[in-house]
């Protein structure tokens, strides 16, 4: 019987069981940042323990940095002590630190892919939810709490139960203007929000395959919207070719070991699942978020739903979700204002979202009024939309080019919405309050329907403001 | 001694969890995520300390800063220590400031629908029992709680029964998280170090991302 890549990577860095049941599971790879570490190594220092292996952890600085100011002090206090105080641990406890001035910060699960770090075959941990992202690679990559942080820095493992596999076949070819976002949320509105709990996503199919690393990225980014722990591809040629040559690659003679290791993880093609699900890719239109989760999004040419048409079990949460947006049901998103444009985040602010979009952005404007900000996933791939124009793109047509970090996914810095602005947002989370205003509401969309609402003034099918369909 | 083990293990023994009684708080809804439970603003911070504040922050208050009569907020469920949800409860971010929030402001259990598995493991990490009842007996439990915030409820973490006046209800919880609440063993920090030799075995079999 054959296995399935999470299996095997499962099996392979298993140390043993723990005396509750649990296995205990070895890091390939740890990642940390400012806001779920401090905690971590005040534990460490409280309990008199060094990090075991300080060359598997490696440290940015994105979720409270300023995207418009780089001189320290930061304006905000807090934010300052903490990228201070990150500085220091990684100093005192000999961990290498992606920090502003080496051009190799911005968001974690961007960083790690850029530098080679993530690896097919390995197991990752990090102190957020998004680390499913680095599953586009072909590793296992968990999101954990700050106590676990504090465990992986002490030992390099962690307490955990292995998960169910669900393999998700996404097949057949995608229409014009649909992207890997629109996948992941039809997916998530198919399976439900918490509807991959205690499963890992295995995404596969034809439509997979032929998505680049970085839209498989986006997939797996928001496999824990989806309730999934875990999310992940089988390594191929693409993921290979995205790795060869990178700072942290292997190189030389290594690099061909590591490819055939690499290989060897791949799912059987008798591995055993633990459930299947088929979607066609035809199917899927550009799909946008009307409530306050990720799974209440229709395609653009829906009408928002009345609780009544949902399952039960959905309809309390659909009430509660058109009085916070304050929506009706059976309108249609598109044609709805909107007040800010949020492109960025670790979902879709790498390279080929800001390219992609960039075709259609040449020689438009945002309408008037709207607060349209595009803030790049790292320094890195700030320097290549600079060498390729695409910065220049962008604030011709009036958007706010920032420096790199999570800016208003999460409103940790001061880039917040403001009231009860409606934002169109490449990101992933629509909850309540998440984009820095109690009242705030946001609309999850592919990063070119955010462009596409930008330069309308209003949510918009992209294919046609763009002339796509 | 390990070379980079010099702490003091009797500082990380914790005593047993069996069962947590008190009276409970009804906070209902269902997929009530982390970033409700505490707002990102709020974790600018170095260490979890005051955090308990921040519990439910944006919903307690208006952005005016006026009190919402949010039921954390209300005389009547004063003293609470068993916080009851609905389904999916701690979806989203693992920002563990969340269970310590929660905690922090004094609560000691949660009853719910569902919990999101990161929130799950960190809340059993602390100690923080989070328990899984149907949704008719949530109903039920939430009903009671609602018309005599009095009622003590008893959550038995050994024989997975809630007890709450007259109702009494099985409830779920991951057999690893049970067994580590009832030993005393729910953080695995103590555990994880008394193994680091095998960890280094392993650690040279396992590839690490290395410049070059």
């Amino acid at each position: 019987m054959g296995k399935t890549l999470f299996q095997k990577v499962w099996d392979r860095h298993a140390v043993g069981i723990l005396p509750d049941g649990s296995t205990q599971l070895f890091v390939g790879t740890h990642l940390i940042h400012e806001v779920t570490s401090p905690q971590a190594f005040g534990m460490l220092r409280d309990l008199g323990l060094k990090v075991a292996f300080p060359s598997r952890t490696f440290a940015t600085v994105d979720h409270i940095v300023p995207t418009d100011q780089r001189t320290e002090p930061f304006r905000d206090s807090l934010a300052d002590a903490m990228i201070k105080e990150l500085r220091k641990n990684c100093s005192e406890f000999g961990v290498t630190f992606f920090d502003i001035p080496s051009g190799k910060q911005g968001i974690v699960h961007i960083v790690g892919p850029e530098q080679g770090i993530t690896q097919p075959g390995t197991t990752i941990a990090c102190g957020d939810s998004h680390t499913s992202t680095h599953g586009a690679f072909g590793a296992v990559a968990f999101g954990i709490g700050t106590s676990q942080v504090r465990d992986v820095l002490a030992t390099q493992t962690m307490a955990l139960s292995p998960l169910k596999v669900r393999k998700i076949e996404v097949r057949g070819k995608l229409g014009p203007g649909v992207y890997a976002k629109d996948i992941i949320l039809h997916i998530i509105r198919t399976l439900g929000v918490n509807g991959g709990t205690g499963y890992a996503y295995e995404y596969c199919g034809s439509t997979i395959e032929g998505l680049s690393l970085e839209e498989r990225m986006t997939i797996c980014n928001m496999s824990i919207e989806g309730g999934a722990r875990a999310g992940y591809v089988n390594p191929d040629e693409k993921t290979f070719e995205y790795l060869k040559g990178r700072p942290y690659s292997p190189k030389g003679k290594e690099w061909d070991v590591a490819v055939a290791e690499w290989k060897k993880v791949v799912s059987d093609a008798d591995a055993v699942y633990d459930d299947v699900k088929i979607f066609e890719a035809s199917e899927i239109r550009p799909t946008v978020t009307w409530g306050i989760n990720p799974g209440q999004g229709i395609f653009i040419d829906e009408a928002i739903p009345s609780p009544e048409q949902l399952p039960e079990a959905d309809r309390a949460s659909a009430k509660e979700a058109l009085e916070f947006m304050k929506f009706k049901a059976g309108e249609k998103l598109a044609g709805q204002k909107i007040q800010v444009a949020f492109f960025g985040s670790c979902t879709n602010a790498r390279i080929s979202d800001f390219l992609e979009a960039s075709k259609f952005l040449k020689g438009r404007k945002v309408a008037p009024g709207i607060r349209a900000i595009a803030v790049p996933g790292s320094q890195g791939v700030s320097k290549i939309c600079a060498e390729m124009g695409i910065d220049k793109i962008f604030r011709e047509a009036g958007f706010d080019w920032r420096e790199a970090g999570c800016s208003m996914c999460l409103g940790m810095n001061p880039d917040q919405l403001v009231g009860d602005e409606i934002c169109a947002s490449s990101s992933n989370r629509n909850f309540k309050g998440r984009q820095g205003s109690p009242t705030g509401r946001t609309l999850l969309m592919s990063p070119v329907m955010v462009v596409a609402a930008a330069v309308t003034g209003q949510v918009s099918d992209a294919r046609m403001v763009f002339g796509k369909s | 001694m390990l070379e980079w083990f010099s702490g003091n293990p009797k500082s990380m023994s914790l005593s047993p969890i069996a069962q947590v009684t008190g009276r409970g708080v009804v906070v209902a809804g269902d997929d009530i995520d982390t970033d409700r439970i505490i707002p990102a603003r709020y974790m600018r911070c170095i260490t979890f300390d005051g955090l308990g504040e921040y519990l439910f922050r944006d919903v307690r208050q208006t952005p005016e800063g006026k009190n919402t009569n949010h039921p954390i907020d209300d005389p009547k469920y004063k003293g609470a220590t068993i916080l009851i949800s609905g389904m999916n409860f701690g979806c989203g971010s693992s920002r563990e400031h969340a269970p310590q929030a929660i905690a922090r402001a004094g609560f000691k259990a949660v009853i719910a629908g569902g919990f999101a598995e990161i929130f799950f493991g960190n809340s059993t990490t602390l100690g923080l029992p989070c328990a899984t009842a149907t949704r008719k007996d949530l109903n039920a439990l939430m009903s009671l709680i609602q018309k005599d915030p009095t009622t003590i409820v008893k959550i038995d973490v050994e024989k997975l029964q809630v007890t709450a006046g007259p109702l009494s209800f099985a409830v779920t919880l991951k057999a690893s998280a049970q067994q580590g609440l009832l030993s005393g063993r729910y953080d695995a920090i103590a555990d994880l170090l008394a193994n680091l030799p095998k960890v280094k075995e392993l650690a040279g079999r396992i590839p690490s991302a290395t410049a070059s």
